[in-house]
């Protein structure tokens, strides 16, 4: 038996296998994020180490910055896929996961800024973590924004794919460029804002992870509905299309 | 295909020596931000010695960014590009060759004029020369980068903030090891090698991998 390994790049076949998709990681997402912010909330001390309530922020920061550099990662691998391939799939899910991603990076230094304020006594530091954060929200405007800025899609497409690959061959070189300015001391790239996944409550890991898997299911959803609205948008003068239209009328 | 890459700095160089403003404009760009920070920060000696290194750094970028927008606009809009892209000669040679051309005009005279900057904020002589060599080592780095975004925003509405916007996250390393070099050197570091061997890892990698980079971006911008 042969397997049609493409049946699904095509956006006719993708639209209604992602509607399927999308109720699925819904619930998924609901369960997980009700259930990891109930025992984040409820089964884990008030404290962890110095840091006193405020610490459940944890539960929001950390799943949104793993989110937002895993998703930079994805975004670009959509966006080999659809260099190499030629498939339009591809670029399409790239361009659906950019403002999924920049969403998370913002709630990322937004919390983050929340949390520092109460445990720093400042909003803003120029932590390398911080800072690579930041930079990481610019990367996601310059892809957002050159795709945006060109009217041919398929030129939009390929040129910001290409973007994003060059981003992602920098984005190792300038993170640890902020990490380490000073290149004679570099043995240590540890930080102290790190709370120490070994040494932490093992309750509030568990919640924290869940709720990161929360966000990863939420991801999932977002970017399966964007995609299907731009394949919509994209695909509108074909066939298919006005035959999905004329049904659901 | 060396004889077409020679070819093609000579040309650029002809072409900017017909219209010598543009060379100059980029250079008093970077002149005049580099003197507008002390009448915005104060003229203290202690402050400035502090900044310069950055604001040299930034100024640069700023200047760099500036002219990459002439890199290939004019190429693309009297058809040259086309003709460039259609030779039989690979295509990142001739973009080689045209980034070489553009930073001989651009991120050399920097290179040259940052003895003034030091003047400007009393930094020691020794500081002076690591400046010029950092930029000598960076600047390079900026313009491959930069051809790049200049190659993928060719011929787009508002192109020039666009660019700003692709490229100045990507300097960021050269910028922090660039200006690191010369506050290290101000304040008395001697050794030094660190910083220059990473700064020229940049230039090789960029080297390397830009022009590549660049040609697709050409391809995908003009097809």
């Amino acid at each position: 038996m042969s397997i049609n390994w493409f049946k699904y790049s095509s956006p006719a076949t993708f639209y209604p296998l992602a509607g399927k998709m999308i109720p699925f990681f819904g619930w998924l997402t609901a369960i997980l994020m009700a259930g990891g912010l109930y025992w984040g909330f409820f089964e884990t001390p008030d404290r962890l180490s110095d840091q006193k309530e405020y610490y459940r922020i944890i539960y929001i920061h950390v799943g949104a910055a793993w989110m937002s550099m895993w998703l930079y990662i994805m975004m670009a691998a959509w966006a080999l896929a659809g260099l190499v391939l030629q498939t339009r799939l591809s670029f399409m899910i790239a361009k659906a996961i950019a403002p999924t991603g920049a969403i998370a990076t913002f709630l990322a230094l937004w919390t983050g800024a929340f949390w520092g304020e109460t445990s720093w006594g400042t909003w803003w530091d120029w932590d390398p973590r911080m800072t690579s954060e930041l930079i990481l929200l610019f990367l996601y405007m310059g892809y957002m924004a050159l795709q945006s800025a060109i009217d041919d899609p398929r030129r939009a497409d390929r040129a910001a794919a290409l973007l994003a690959l060059v981003g992602l061959v920098c984005v190792p070189i300038i993170f640890w460029s902020i990490n380490c300015p000073d290149p004679n001391e570099c043995a240590a790239l540890h930080q102290t804002s790190n709370p120490g996944g070994g040494n932490m409550e093992p309750n509030i890991l568990i919640a924290m992870l869940v709720t990161a898997l929360a966000f990863w299911m939420y991801s999932f959803v977002a970017i399966l509905m964007r995609v299907r609205n731009i394949i919509l948008e994209r695909e509108r003068h074909t066939t298919w299309v006005k035959e999905l239209l004329e049904k659901n009328k | 295909m060396f004889k077409a890459f020679c070819c093609i700095v000579m040309r650029d160089l002809t072409l900017a020596m017909r219209r010598r403003t543009d060379v100059l404009t980029t250079l008093f760009f970077f002149i005049i931000v580099v003197s507008l920070f002390p009448l915005g920060t104060g003229t203290e000696k202690v402050i400035l010695q502090k900044i310069a290194p950055g604001v040299a750094w930034v100024a640069a970028l700023l200047a760099s960014m500036l002219a990459l927008e002439r890199l290939f606009a004019s190429d693309f809009a009297d058809g040259t590009l086309e003709q460039l892209l259609l030779t039989p000669q690979p295509l990142f040679v001739l973009v080689l060759g045209k980034v070489l051309a553009h930073w001989l005009l651009t991120g050399l005279p920097l290179v040259l004029i940052a003895p003034l900057v030091g003047l400007q904020y009393y930094l020691p002589n020794d500081a002076v020369i690591t400046m010029m060599l950092a930029l000598l080592i960076g600047t390079p780095v900026l313009s491959l980068i930069g051809a790049i975004g200049a190659a993928l925003t060719l011929g787009l509405r508002g192109g020039g903030i666009l660019l700003s916007l692709l490229i100045l996250p990507l300097y960021i390393p050269v910028m922090i090891y660039g200006a690191g070099v010369v506050s290290a050197s101000a304040i008395g570091t001697t050794d030094l090698q660190a910083y220059f061997s990473i700064l020229s890892g940049f230039l090789i990698l960029a080297l390397v991998l830009s022009p590549i980079a660049t040609a697709a971006a050409l391809r995908i911008s003009v097809e």
